[in-house]
């Protein structure tokens, strides 16, 4: 039985001209269809601003709470890896918009070209991470798991921040220094998993980039990772920010 | 109650349509990686019900200890344990998705002339996230369940109990993310796949119900994760964030937990409230009075919902500024809910009014949910929330907005909905029965705890002052014909699947697209694109188009 | 009626990703710097506000929202907003406890 007449105003079948394979049926269109998965990854990107949100909220209200421990204990964090950080991730972040670039303008080597750099750097700023995590092992500052106060009672007797010439803080202070730390692990490992997620997900898309899946016109897939990326990288824009460049003078 | 607009076909020559949504393809596979959002639809019906009678023992065993004074029943434990998994089922497992993911599954792609939702695939998604948090819910509760109440108050969640919090917590996070991506994917469907035609203010005012509490869900239910989250590591690993001993604040769970927890209760009743204006509007054969003022309260409650959250922590410790400023945002908060109410009863008057079983229901909701809101009002003034929180008062408040309103809108969208999903109608006069049972055990079982609270019982309590327990005894009482109330549903309407009438396009006789096609629906849901040419609850557009039908089926 | 996405005709070229990126990088190396100057107050205050900048770059260019519908530029903003109401009004419950009983 079909649609009674009281659905008498519908239309004809409108005429489809080629219908790519990669149209779903629930669509009208090619363009429906982007603009509705741009639309969606935007939402996405939304939930995941309040996500990351409620850390940015916690961090805001203990820095205010525990300023001279956050100071002292963010002097443990090396300015000069976080920099660099900050550096590979806008430099995969343009070559993430390059690789958007070259998908609309149907350029499949260089897509996987920068696909692939995007790729790398990504893996570069996770082994710099590495690198940090194990140096706040090694000096026993990760919350929960024999935590230590000396770098932070004693500065002195921590050559690492010598150049801060950090006063030793009172003992109570001094243990908020691991509200720090508890956050600052939160917060980047957080941003760590998005990260990994992240470069999981391109080392798919250069596998189907060499076949040129995203060079004839159907973009969307690359274009709404690339939100994504780019997304990640102001997460960590704002961490480096907070985290590392709380007060640094002296 | 004689006069009724239901319109059947001839039942001797009348058949279920061959071609339909639930006939289309067979097999548990095709149930079970379907994306027709209709199918999805009745995969959560039928998983929400199921979580519903679970937390509704869990309701009958609670009604159960409060017989007596003493905790005699159970030990107390036992009983923090029930009422918490009361709770977080009722909550996360039925309320929160029972509108949107049943009939706003099934409905907004059919109300605004879509084949489907914009992301089939993400809609599976959703509901295989919800049974993966649900099971999970199930395998805490048999392995020792939680008893920090579902609020998860720090520090008793993080540094007091050995109970199963953080499977509770992992179960909750990943519902949430169902809600997430349905709320996410409500939004993207309504602005990018109306039909042509389709205006935003010729929607009906169910989508923008949903459009609504989508919002909420989506910028909302992600504060709850990072909560449930930095519960979790501080019950692990202890990082301090919450336990005072190393700096932290137990307060700061509670901002986190209730920024999504207050726009929950909106996320539970907006759809609800989507309902009503449907059924409101069918069964007095009028428009909606006031439509965009109707739908634009909506979108108010959505953004005043926001700023509301920490009148729930007035005596937890918030500074004295923020009681202020929260108390007065909650009664502003109050008025778009209040503007619906009027809206609809403009909507009856002078309407030609029937008394079918979604009819009662949408009565039942505006008296009772009027109630629960006002006691809403009470209880956001600073001064006397201090008195009344933590009481049973705060118990019966809830309970009236969320099971006298919510719930009741839940049976009256089932009902409405119930012929065009199944191509059946139920017995009328039973569940008009089953209507009145359950407004009669809903006011018995928590019209007397409004007393309660203000005689100064405190909720979350297993035994109480013996002077209480008449009126304890007759909220059990209640409890017990409301149960009935809800069986009877559940047997009528599985009955109806095999032997109800056979109820045709539209039995009620409404405007609205989906009235427009085949019951149940094809699975594209209609056979050429619809053009919306007239407004929303236009009974003159019906009346010409049977008068159409008549003359061109002859 | 689908809305005409933009994004599909307006193609970002390479030359504004360029200028872009040394922007960042430009933002990145000022911000730094900045750390290491005694501000007092306005430490705090210069490092969001370049961090802001620079997000707004990746936002506006990166991610085309200053070629996009409107409809997406309303969706970053409702997304910015909902953050800035967590966090402010949140904190205003902490900065205020010290007030008292006023």
């Amino acid at each position: 039985m079909s649609d009674s007449p009281a659905i008498a105003h519908v239309a004809e079948d409108a005429v489809l001209d080629e219908h790519p394979s990669y149209l779903r049926h629930h669509f009208n269109s090619t363009e429906q269809q982007a603009d509705t998965a741009n639309f969606a990854m935007w939402l996405f990107l939304v939930t995941e601003v309040m996500f990351f949100g409620g850390l940015f909220t916690a961090y805001l209200i203990y820095r205010n709470w525990y300023y001279p421990a956050f100071v002292v204990a963010s002097h443990q964090l090396n300015v000069g890896w976080g920099t660099a950080n900050t550096a590979v991730l806008i430099c995969s972040s343009f070559t993430m918009a390059m690789g958007v670039w070259c998908a609309e303008t149907r350029r499949r080597k260089g897509l996987v070209l920068c696909l692939t750099l995007t790729f790398i750097l990504g893996l570069v700023f996770l082994g710099i991470k590495g690198i940090e995590y194990s140096e706040k092992i090694e000096k026993h500052h990760v919350p929960g798991f024999h935590y230590s106060l000396q770098s932070f009672v004693d500065p002195a007797s921590d050559p690492d921040i010598a150049q801060y010439h950090d006063k030793p803080l009172a003992l109570d202070m001094a243990r908020h220094t691991e509200l720090y730390f508890s956050l600052y692990f939160a917060m980047t490992g957080m941003h760590a998993l998005h990260m990994i997620i992240g470069i999981g997900i391109l080392g798919f898309m250069i596998f189907r980039a060499r076949a040129g899946a995203y060079t004839s016109g159907h973009v969307t897939f690359v274009e709404n990772f690339g939100l994504y990326w780019h997304f990640v990288d102001i997460i960590w824009i704002y961490l480096f920010a907070l985290l590392y460049l709380i007060s640094r003078h002296q | 109650m004689s006069a009724t607009i239901v319109s059947l076909p001839d039942q001797s020559t009348a058949r279920i349509p061959k071609m339909n949504y639930l006939s289309k393809e067979n097999g548990l596979l095709s149930w079970l990686l379907t994306g027709d959002h209709k199918r999805i639809a009745i995969l959560y019906l039928i998983s929400i019900t199921f979580f519903f009678f679970i937390g509704g023992a869990l309701a009958g065993l609670i009604r159960l200890e409060l017989l007596t004074p003493q905790s005699d029943l159970m030990a107390t434990d036992t009983y923090n344990k029930v009422f918490t998994m009361h709770g977080v089922v009722m909550i996360f497992l039925f309320l929160v998705p029972s509108v949107p993911a049943t009939l706003g599954n099934f409905f907004i792609p059919m109300m605004i002339g879509a084949k489907d939702l914009a992301l089939p695939k993400v809609n599976l998604l959703s509901w295989y996230l919800y049974v993966v948090g649900g099971i999970l819910v199930l395998v805490t509760m048999i392995t020792g369940g939680v008893d920090t109440g579902w609020t998860f108050t720090t520090p008793l969640s993080t540094h007091y109990v050995n109970t199963n919090v953080l499977s509770t917590g992992l179960a909750v996070f990943i519902a949430g993310f169902s809600s997430i991506f349905t709320g996410l994917n409500f939004i993207v469907t309504i602005h990018k796949m109306r039909a042509p035609g389709m205006t935003w203010f010729r929607m009906p005012l169910f989508v923008w119900a949903h459009y609504a509490a989508s919002i909420l869900m989506v910028l909302g239910t992600p504060v709850l994760a990072i909560a449930i989250v930095l519960l979790a590591l501080e019950r692990t690993i202890g990082i301090g964030v919450f336990d005072p001993t190393k700096g932290g604040d137990p307060l700061l769970f509670q901002h986190l937990f209730w920024f999504y927890s207050h726009p929950a209760v909106y996320i539970m009743i907006l759809p609800g409230m989507g309902v009503i204006s449907e059924v409101i509007s069918t069964f007095s054969r009028k428009r909606v009075f006031g439509y965009t003022a109707v739908a634009f309260s909506s979108v108010a409650i959505a953004v005043f919902g926001f700023f509301v959250w920490a009148h729930h922590m007035f005596i937890m410790g918030v500074s004295n500024y923020a009681v202020l400023v929260f108390s007065l945002l909650t009664m502003l908060v109050a008025v778009p809910s209040a503007i619906k109410i009027f809206n609809w009863v403009f909507t009856l008057y002078k309407g030609s009014i029937t008394f079918e079983t979604p009819m009662l229901y949408s009565f039942g909701f505006m008296g009772l949910f009027t109630i629960g809101g006002l006691t809403g009002v009470f209880l956001g003034a600073s001064g006397t929330d201090i008195h009344l929180t933590e009481t049973y008062f705060i118990v019966a408040h809830f309970h009236f907005v969320m099971v006298g309103g919510m719930l009741m809108a839940f049976l009256s969208g089932i009902h409405f909905w119930w012929p065009k999903m199944t191509g059946r109608m139920y017995p009328e006069k039973l569940s008009q029965l089953a209507a009145l049972i359950t407004f009669i055990g809903f006011n018995f079982t928590f019209f007397p705890q409004f007393i309660l609270g203000v005689l100064g019982m405190p909720r979350r309590y297993a035994s109480y002052p013996p002077e209480f327990q008449i009126l304890n005894v007759f909220s059990t009482a209640g409890a017990t014909i409301l149960g009935v109330g809800y069986m009877l549903p559940v047997l009528y309407l599985t009955w109806s699947l095999k032997y109800g009438a056979i109820a045709g396009n539209n039995p009620w006789q409404a405007t609205g697209l989906e009235w427009q096609t085949q019951s149940p629906p094809l699975t594209e849901n209609f056979t050429k694109m619809p053009i919306m040419d007239h407004e929303a609850y236009d009974y003159e557009w019906l009346a010409k188009q049977q008068e159409k039908e008549v003359a061109s089926v002859g | 009626m689908s809305e005409h996405n933009e994004q599909a005709h307006h193609i970002v070229g390479p030359k504004v990703y360029v200028i872009i990126f040394f922007a960042l990088l430009l933002g990145t190396g000022l911000t730094v710097w900045a750390s290491f100057l005694e501000l007092g107050l306005w430490n705090p205050v210069i490092a969001l506000a370049i961090a802001t900048g620079k997000a707004m770059l990746v936002v506006l260019f990166f991610m085309q929202v200053k070629y996009s519908t409107k409809l997406t530029k309303l969706t970053v903003f409702a997304g910015i907003f909902m953050f800035l109401t967590l966090v402010g009004m949140t904190l205003a419950d902490y900065f205020t406890r010290a007030w008292g009983q006023w």
